[in-house]
């Protein structure tokens, strides 16, 4: 309970932070509707070009487009909340008072989980109205999607915070950079055979690649691919277990080389 | 690993041999205390002498890299959640979040300690430490000392059995700063918790602290009552006692 009690507190932060101030809120939500307006646009604009209705195909970029800002929102949910603690200078705080890394990192999932859903109603909604595509017609597989992507997001944003811990303020764009270094791979716009031969073993290592091969089959042929999402699953335990662990090490060595105490300076 | 004694019994902070070389550099080398209950302590020595890194040692946040830490009897390696429960520290190397209210802070704290009612345990730590007029202000609005007072109220908040303390007055002006020694003081007395206060105001640390460990080059030089270690060096004040073992060689120590 006192658990549970700790890792309420840690949202409540979040959340008071977010409710008490408009621009955190709109930064939530503004970059998913730009991404969904400019993708919606070109589709648009594509298809009245070559004059073929290509429904099929925009519904499956658009329902890639949203999805890929889950994996975002959900990375940059956890990625931010955490860098919150290392520029307000908090962090050394937080790791003395009886809170444990384990409740921390479960607290700002809970945040990141809330963050995405707020970030992505509007975009959602967006896409419905302006450009015709429902991304609830992906029906019960939707559910299972999201929660591989925002594990994903997760596991890359613990990758990154383990960075940040260890190496200090220096390591801050991590999160930024990993998820664009991985996007190519990730299979998100295209299918994985288009990739040279050499990297799809790197996209068939990525849970998104497997994730996004299984919309492209649900959206265009209507049939859900369970061998694609059982690799996405088992995938992200490994990534997540990695991320975890990778995170563990890294506040491990910062406690080893004092880097603690000069953490946000 | 339970607590060795029984937790009543034990002292409120315990060190033993510990050490914290980086490198090939000895920060903190083999230092063995303990900190009874109800004891103000102070820990002085130059910049760079290891009072930061033996503090960080103690809350955990750095690990030694040899020795152990007990607090109140449960090695903070091992048994660190039961002990950090159980204390509580403030610092100028922390903050807590700016654009939090300073009863928002207040709260998050109290329920990170499991203080119960964290709302009225706010009010009344604020009301304690004359904060209550700041409660709605957010917390990055307040002077440098009205900020170190709410670091100190976020500090006091679980009632804490060791209290760590680095520079507690660093940035208070003259009144406040006796204000906050005479509340230290009194909660000290009242609660009977034991503090440890990293400090260069010698005033602060001759009126506060019954102990004195000073350190320098990351060893234990001295470890004596204050108007003890002033009739040693034959000064009048700490300040001439620092300033002395500051100076001094490692030989004129020895001797």
């Amino acid at each position: 309970m006192s658990a549970l009690n700790r890792i309420y507190a840690l949202i409540e932060r979040q959340w008071v932070l977010i409710g008490g101030s408009w621009p955190r809120l709109v930064d939530l939500f503004y970059w998913p509707l730009v991404q969904i307006s400019v993708w919606g646009l070109i589709q648009m604009h594509v298809f009245a070009e070559v004059q073929s209705p290509g429904t099929v195909v925009l519904a499956a970029v658009l329902g890639a487009v949203l999805l890929w800002d889950v994996t975002w929102r959900s990375q940059l949910g956890l990625s931010l909340a955490y860098m919150e603690e290392i520029w307000s200078r908090n962090l050394g705080n937080l790791l003395v008072s009886p809170l444990s890394p384990a409740e921390l990192i479960s607290s700002l999932m809970a945040v990141s989980v809330m963050k995405t859903f707020i970030a992505m109603i509007p975009a959602v909604l967006v896409a419905a109205v302006f450009f015709g595509f429902n991304l609830f017609t992906v029906g019960l597989a939707l559910p299972l999607f999201v929660l591989n992507l925002v594990a994903f997001g997760w596991s890359i944003s613990l990758v990154a915070a383990g960075l940040v811990t260890r190496y200090g303020q220096g390591a801050q764009d991590m999160p930024w950079a990993l998820m664009f270094g991985i996007t190519p791979f990730c299979a998100v716009y295209y299918p994985v055979e288009v990739l040279p031969d050499l990297l799809q073993p790197v996209a068939m290592a990525l849970p998104p690649a497997h994730i996004f091969e299984g919309l492209r089959a649900l959206i265009n042929e209507g049939a859900l691919e369970f061998a694609a999402l059982g690799w996405a699953f088992a995938l992200n335990v490994v990534w997540l277990g990695g991320g975890v662990l990778l995170y563990a090490w890294m506040l491990r060595s910062a406690r080893a080389r004092g880097a603690l105490t000069q953490i946000g300076e | 690993m339970g607590p060795s004694t029984g937790p009543n019994a034990a002292p409120a902070a315990e060190a033993v041999g510990l050490t914290k070389i980086y490198g090939g550099f000895t920060a903190v080398n083999s230092l063995s205390f303990q900190l009874a209950r109800g004891e103000t302590t102070a820990l002085l020595g130059g910049n760079g002498a290891g009072k930061t890194t033996t503090i960080a040692m103690m809350l955990g946040l750095t690990r030694p890299s040899a020795g152990a830490v007990r607090i109140l009897g449960y090695d903070i390696a091992a048994d660190g959640a039961k002990a950090r429960a159980r204390m509580n520290f403030q610092s100028p190397y922390v903050d807590l979040p700016k654009r939090l209210t300073v009863r928002r802070n207040l709260m998050v704290y109290a329920r990170l300690y499991g203080v119960p009612r964290p709302k009225e345990a706010a009010e009344a730590i604020a009301e304690r430490l004359r904060l209550s007029e700041h409660l709605k202000k957010p917390t990055g609005a307040l002077s440098a000392g009205q900020a170190t007072r709410v670091g100190l109220a976020k500090a006091l908040i679980n009632d804490p059995e060791l209290l760590l303390l680095d520079e507690p007055t660093a940035s208070l002006d003259p009144d406040s700063a006796d204000w906050v020694r005479s509340e230290l003081e009194a909660w000290r007395a009242r609660t009977g918790a034991a503090i440890l206060m990293a400090s260069h105001n010698m005033g602060e640390v001759e009126r506060l602290a019954g102990r004195v460990l000073m350190m320098k080059a990351g060893r234990i030089v001295d470890d004596a009552k204050p108007s003890e270690l002033l009739q040693k060096y034959g000064r009048g004040t700490l300040e001439e006692v620092f300033l002395h073992v500051a100076r001094s060689s490692g030989e004129e120590d020895a001797a």
